[in-house]
């Protein structure tokens, strides 16, 4: 059997590193595809056509494969993230509580829907599927920050305040 | 590692424990830590300096109520403290030994006395990453019981007879499906674990990976001896990194210990663990699109046959479990399968995680037995809707479950009963509205759900979703007819029949419990373009549409 050779890393980044790592500890199987992913936007932020590429390539699945998978998960996103991220939480206890209200709120601050980054990249608005924190609904995290119990008003300061950085 | 060294890990850890006079356990899960958990423990940790007392300050998993968050509890005399802050640390500090500090003592009472804690028996006592403390708990000697003194059939025989059913959602057997993995044939099998708690508003599954990850990790050690397995997976959704993060230090602790790896116990038994992480696809809760995920595709469900039982994980016998149910596992083989059994209901045995949620005065993570009713989960134990509110409905399930009115609270929790009026029992999520709620728009919110999750393969679920979406937008900006409602119950039946797996089959439950109770709401959009809760927005003059 011809021995398979890893295409070269696409640069010097040393996040190329990363990224290659996670595809060797599983011997560029390819059940390992979303695990890398993971890999590549954890270090990248998202993925872009190059890593998607340079995946699909490392671990011998067809590109249409990779594409496919990246689409089909919500985790996965194909366009850098803002700055900063709001995300509001949309799960049902969250719903139940009024979070569309803090979502409508942001949308109007921003003028951005939900997945939209705004112009100078500063603040991308996210919904979340459900974080897990629902008996402190309604829930938004700022960069990553659980804050529970979230009114507009904190939601518009948080904006507010990333807006005058 | 036998039972004998596991009794001198855990009789060492009490010694330890013993040079302190006193414990002072802090709840760390999200939502106490969103409230500042964090900087109470630095502040009781150095109040405890200053004190001169000799302290324990220990990191815990979710304590439950997490309403009354930040928890603070001292094991000496069981004291619960709630909505603590950092500048309560020195209050409590000095009260140890004497009485404890009144004004903030949890009274949460009744809250308490109903519930049963068998997979949360850990919660608030242990700290998570430490292997030792799970160790000192009676942890992994249901494992080396299992290895040493019966045989996988034994096993099997004990998880039948505690009359376990999976804890899922879909409430099938537990010994029947071990049974099954274990009779088929071949010598490559997988244990797999669905940590992919994706149904929104539950959150059970996260505190136990989160609060006592070895449960978890002991309960498919077990699974994969009994079934012959020697290699496991943990599916967890990304979206929750702490889990994530506890279950890599349980796993390398558990190796270390040589509870993981080979020759556990100095038996032949070889297993091991890896985690897998999801991608934030509610369909991959499906065993079979879990599979596939975990194989690193797409996450398609397939036709079932062949069962994973015969033919999953790469084309291997796989068993797949729950996160509550492996929970649950250690306990059984410990105590017996007729002590399980001796809990809950004819055919619901045992406890039941609920994570309570919504207009509800105590929201958190409840524990029950089986065949409580629901009334005294939401009045006695979740103590009522609060701020003058009346109840109007409680949902469980999840998008699969369905909305259980007023006059119905007084069933017992059970899979059957809950399946009967139109619900299930699901994973765990029990969500509570009030009056503030239109059940149309409820309905609307869940169909939006399953239309954006539906995985697109089959037709009935990926265009029945969305059809039915658009018949409920219609409905809720008071434009819709009678006609529309025809058509939607019509499809409700299209999409249950026809849909290939779970997530279609069970995607029209919230619309046609909410049709079967709540009719009239319906009736008041349509013919009185009237929203009774006035959360949908209908502008339009009545009389132009009419």
């Amino acid at each position: 059997m011809p021995t398979f050779t890893p295409p070269p890393l696409p640069s010097d980044d040393k996040r190329w590193k990363i990224v290659n790592g996670t595809m060797r500890k599983s011997g560029f199987a390819r059940h390992a595809l979303i695990e890398t992913l993971h890999t590549v936007q954890s270090s990248f932020g998202y993925l872009d056509d190059d890593a998607i590429r340079f995946v699909a390539r490392s671990l011998r699945v067809p590109l249409s494969q990779a594409y496919g998978v990246v689409t089909f998960y919500h985790y996965f996103s194909l366009k850098p993230p803002g700055k900063h991220t709001v995300t509001v939480c949309a799960g049902t206890a969250c719903y139940i509580k009024g979070a569309d209200k803090l979502v409508a709120a942001a949308e109007q601050r921003l003028g951005i829907v939900p997945g939209q980054t705004t112009k100078d990249g500063n603040i991308s608005l996210m919904t979340a599927r459900c974080v897990g924190a629902c008996s402190r609904a309604p829930v938004v995290l700022c960069d990553g920050n659980v804050a529970g119990e979230a009114t507009t008003e904190q939601v518009l300061a948080q904006l507010e305040r990333w807006a005058v950085e | 590692m036998t039972i004998e060294e596991l009794e001198q890990i855990a009789e060492s850890v009490r010694l330890e424990n013993a040079k302190f006079d006193y414990e002072v356990n802090v709840c760390m899960d999200l939502a106490c830590a969103s409230q500042g958990a964090d900087k109470l423990r630095e502040a009781l940790v150095q109040a405890a300096a200053a004190s001169g007392k000799s302290i324990l300050v220990r990191k815990t998993g979710c304590m439950g109520p997490c309403s009354a968050g930040p928890l603070v509890k001292v094991d000496e005399d069981d004291t619960l403290y709630s909505h603590v802050k950092a500048e309560n640390a020195e209050a409590i500090v000095s009260s140890l030994g004497g009485t404890p500090v009144p004004e903030l003592q949890c009274e949460l009472n009744e809250h308490f006395d109903k519930q049963v804690r068998v997979v949360l028996e850990n919660a608030g006592h242990i700290d998570p990453e430490k292997i030792d403390d799970y160790i000192s708990r009676d942890g992994y000697k249901a494992l080396m019981i299992a290895l040493i003194e019966m045989t996988p059939n034994g096993v099997i025989h004990r998880i039948t007879e505690s009359g376990l059913r999976g804890r899922g959602g879909g409430g099938y057997p537990t010994g029947l499906k071990w049974s099954t993995v274990a009779k088929a044939g071949g010598d490559l099998k997988y244990v797999v674990c669905n940590g992919d708690e994706g149904d929104p508003g539950a959150f059970m599954d996260r505190s136990v990976m989160e609060g006592d990850p070895h449960r978890v990790i002991e309960g498919m050690a077990i699974a994969a001896y009994a079934v012959g397995a020697s290699k496991g997976f943990i599916y967890v959704r990304a979206e929750y990194p702490v889990a994530v993060a506890r279950l890599t230090t349980a796993l390398r602790e558990a190796r270390r210990r040589g509870l993981l790896g080979n020759n556990i116990g100095g038996t032949t038994f070889n297993f091991d663990v890896e985690i897998r992480l999801g991608a934030g696809a509610f369909v991959c809760g499906e065993e079979t699109a879990l599979i596939a995920s975990i194989e690193g595709r797409r996450g398609t469900p397939k036709p079932r046959p062949p069962y994973p039982a015969v033919s999953g994980l790469w084309g291997k016998p796989t068993l797949i479990n729950n996160v509550e149910t492996y929970a649950n596992i250690a306990p059984i083989v410990r105590n017996g399968g007729k002590w399980f059994a001796d809990m809950g209901s004819e055919r619901s045995k045992g406890t039941k995680v609920f994570a309570l949620t919504g207009k509800i005065a105590n929201t958190g993570l409840v524990e029950v037995p089986m065949g409580i009713k629901l009334r005294e989960i939401i009045e006695v134990i979740g103590g009522g809707v609060p701020d003058g509110h009346t109840f109007k409905a409680v949902q469980t399930g999840g998008p699969s479950g369905g909305c259980i009115p007023a006059d119905m609270l007084d069933i017992g929790v059970s899979y059957d009963a809950l399946l009967k009026v139109g619900s299930i029992m699901g994973s765990g999520g029990m969500i509570v509205m009030d009056d503030t709620s239109c059940m149309v728009n409820v309905a609307k919110f869940f169909i939006e759900f399953c239309m954006t999750e539906s995985c697109g393969k089959c037709i009935p679920c990926r265009a029945g979703t969305a059809q039915m979406h658009s018949l409920l937008t219609r409905i809720c900006e008071g434009v819709g007819t009678m006609d529309d409602l025809e058509l939607l119950e019509d499809l409700c039946s299209t999409v249950k029949e026809a849909s290939l797996c779970g997530l279609g089959q069970t995607a029209p439950n919230p619309v046609l419990s909410t049709l079967k109770y709540f009719r009239e709401e319906y009736m008041e959009h349509i013919q009185h373009k009237r929203c009774p809760a006035g959360v949908c927005k209908i502008e339009a003059p009545a009389e132009v549409l009419a």
